[in-house]
């Protein structure tokens, strides 16, 4: 594995100077996939359990407008503060809502993450005096350690922001991968009974994974709402939770990087689909999600994964 | 008229255009194990049909009564033509994976059915509204309420009968049981297993298209109108429990009345009531009101 734990660093490298050298749009499309690939990581480790989540709207919808609010309310324009603010309302959002749901499995618990999520979605369209309802907040360009950004070079500051985030979830999820409770993962999605069985704290496991899952989504949903600047009540919409699973399932659950290279490919084929079908782009999306489905179990990573293996056994 | 009537009528016929738009979805639920998120979309493909049969008909000039024969044959067309498309094409590919990726499969047909319609009808709006115009109105204790309203009422009254008594009744029905009841006992019994799921699922489809047939002539038919359908009817069948036709009833009650309250009580709230109800359900029974008895695997 020594090529393995070069991999990481490097690819950030990279990513790093490729900010600089790509063209502005492309860098932008960049920094929204991996802004969106921290959710899909968030759901591939609830996939890891044997969950589907077709809520984490709520997390990505409740961390923008979490930052959203703390812009329009107490004027703050730190990104640092920011994206931290929109991980704490995640992941107490998460931590509510998982005393519930981590108690249900299967379709119980997609409905289930769905229909909070679809409550929130209420919410912000209904409040409209803080919300905006369907309108939206405008996010203006934020400040990064106190440093004032010239609007101009926001898109940059802010890919700078979602690369630094992207190695800090990265490592945190690693981390928790390859610990005692991270490995109890694939068991529970197994055998659960098999694991509680076993002594296996299984209804912990899920929990902390929930938790964890939603910190991801808040981050990734701070870091859509900088880029974009702007936030709308569809963050929380059912089809949008529907996209991170879609992209989980595209990756596949092999590996951390799956989740992120799942959403660089996707965002690029959906930013191409749209510029030259832009009235059947979802319809090249589903077809290539049920091609994914019969042909390709195990994500886009599995043939390649396999190809490795059988050159290195 | 006291609030609680008009509540109670308004939840009533509300309820049934839940029932109609849910009940395939239980029905196939209950058969083939799948979730189908497309449900939506086989719903707005009714809508629309029954709009373009209903346009052409009435254009026709022809006995205007007809119109309302020409949205149960809507239902039909879509059932027919969508349900062993589908069904052949890509769930039988799947019945053996995970339910989540049999889901996801779902999800991905929606999203192609989303694009199709809009490529087939176009972006703009179609108003079937003579069925519903053709009707009336009546004056219930100083309410006015469409009579259209209350065919909805005895269409979703006499679809749940007639399911009711298909399934329990007939020989396809009972065939259907078994194999709800065990698969693989089923085929060998001699059950053609594949046969009872299609036929299943053209059923499931056409009830999807039903819904949407009769909702066609309520609103303008735009894209769009699948998305909404999809995580109400979830809602209704996760309530009864899956699979389950009396529960889906009940859900649809349930829903039905809490809205028809909170919009006069609490208009507020009106945007909730669903994933209120469904939450409040699934914290006292986690399986629904009437679960189908299922077998713990260790």
């Amino acid at each position: 594995m020594t090529a393995g734990r070069w991999a990481g660093p490097l690819a950030f490298l990279v990513l790093a100077l490729l900010g600089r050298t790509l063209p502005g749009w492309l860098v932008f499309v960049l920094t929204l996939a991996l802004a969106k690939g921290l959710v899909v990581m968030g759901v591939m480790l609830l996939m890891r359990v044997g969950l589907v989540s077709f809520g984490h709207g709520l997390f990505f919808a409740g961390a923008a407008y979490a930052a959203g609010f703390a812009m329009k309310l107490w004027g703050m324009r730190e990104a640092a503060l920011l994206v931290a603010i929109g991980v704490l309302a995640a992941v107490v959002l998460g931590g509510v809502s998982g005393l519930l749901a981590a108690r249900y499995r299967e379709i119980f618990f997609a409905m289930l993450t769905l229909a909070f999520s679809m409550v929130l979605y209420g919410v912000l369209i209904k409040a409209y005096a803080v919300t905006g309802g369907s309108d939206g907040l405008r996010v203006p360009v934020p400040t990064i350690l106190g440093l004032q950004v010239r609007p101009e070079q926001g898109r940059l500051a802010v890919y700078y922001v979602t690369l630094l985030s992207v190695a800090v979830a990265v490592a945190v999820v690693l981390r928790y991968w390859n610990a005692p409770l991270g490995y109890l993962m694939q068991a529970i999605r197994d055998n659960e009974v098999r694991v509680a069985y076993l002594g296996g704290p299984v209804s912990r496991a899920v929990y902390f994974t929930y938790v964890l899952s939603s910190a991801l989504g808040g981050l990734g949903g701070v870091l859509v709402a900088l880029s974009v600047g702007h936030i709308d009540p569809n963050l929380a919409y059912w089809t949008t939770s529907g996209e991170f699973v879609f992209v989980a399932l595209l990756g596949g659950t092999g590996g951390v990087h799956a989740p992120l290279a799942g959403a660089v490919v996707y965002e690029l084929l959906k930013s191409y689909a749209f510029k030259y079908t832009p009235y059947a782009w979802q319809l090249l999306m589903g077809t290539a999600m049920l091609a994914v489905i019969l042909l390709l179990p195990g994500g886009l990573w599995a043939p390649l994964q396999r190809a490795v293996r059988r050159q290195h056994p | 008229m006291a609030t609680v009537t008009i509540i109670a009528l308004d939840g009533l016929i509300f309820a049934s255009w839940l029932f109609l738009v849910s009940a395939g979805l239980t029905l196939v639920y209950g058969v083939l194990r799948v979730l189908n998120i497309a449900h939506g979309s086989l719903y707005a493909l009714g809508a629309y049909t029954a709009a373009t049969l209903v346009i052409a008909y009435s254009h026709r000039g022809l006995w205007p009564p007809g119109t309302l024969a020409v949205l149960p044959l809507a239902a039909v067309v879509v059932g027919a033509a969508v349900g062993p498309l589908v069904e052949r094409g890509i769930l039988q590919r799947i019945y053996a994976r995970e339910q989540i990726l049999q889901l996801l499969a779902t999800f991905a047909l929606f999203l192609i059915l989303e694009d199709a319609v809009k490529l087939i009808w176009g972006p703009s709006p179609y108003y079937a509204y003579r069925p519903y115009a053709l009707l009336g109105q009546v004056r219930l204790g100083g309410v006015v309420y469409p009579v259209y309203s209350f065919l909805l009422v005895l269409v979703a009254l006499s679809a749940g009968a007639l399911l009711w008594l298909f399934v329990t009744r007939s020989r396809f029905g009972r065939l259907v049981q078994a194999v709800i009841h065990d698969p693989e006992i089923s085929t060998t019994l001699g059950i053609n297993l594949s046969r009872v799921y299609v036929l299943t699922f053209s059923l499931g489809a056409a009830l999807a298209a039903l819904g949407g047939a009769f909702t066609a002539p309520m609103i303008s038919v735009v894209p769009g109108i699948a998305v909404e359908v999809i995580v109400v009817a979830f809602a209704v069948v996760v309530i009864g429990g899956l699979g389950s036709l009396p529960g889906a009833a009940v859900g649809a009650l349930l829903i039905g009345l809490v809205r028809a309250a909170a919009i006069h009580l609490v208009p507020v709230l009106e945007l909730f009531t669903i994933y209120v109800v469904m939450a409040v359900v699934l914290l006292a029974r986690p399986h629904g009101l009437f679960p189908p008895p299922e077998v713990r695997r260790i």
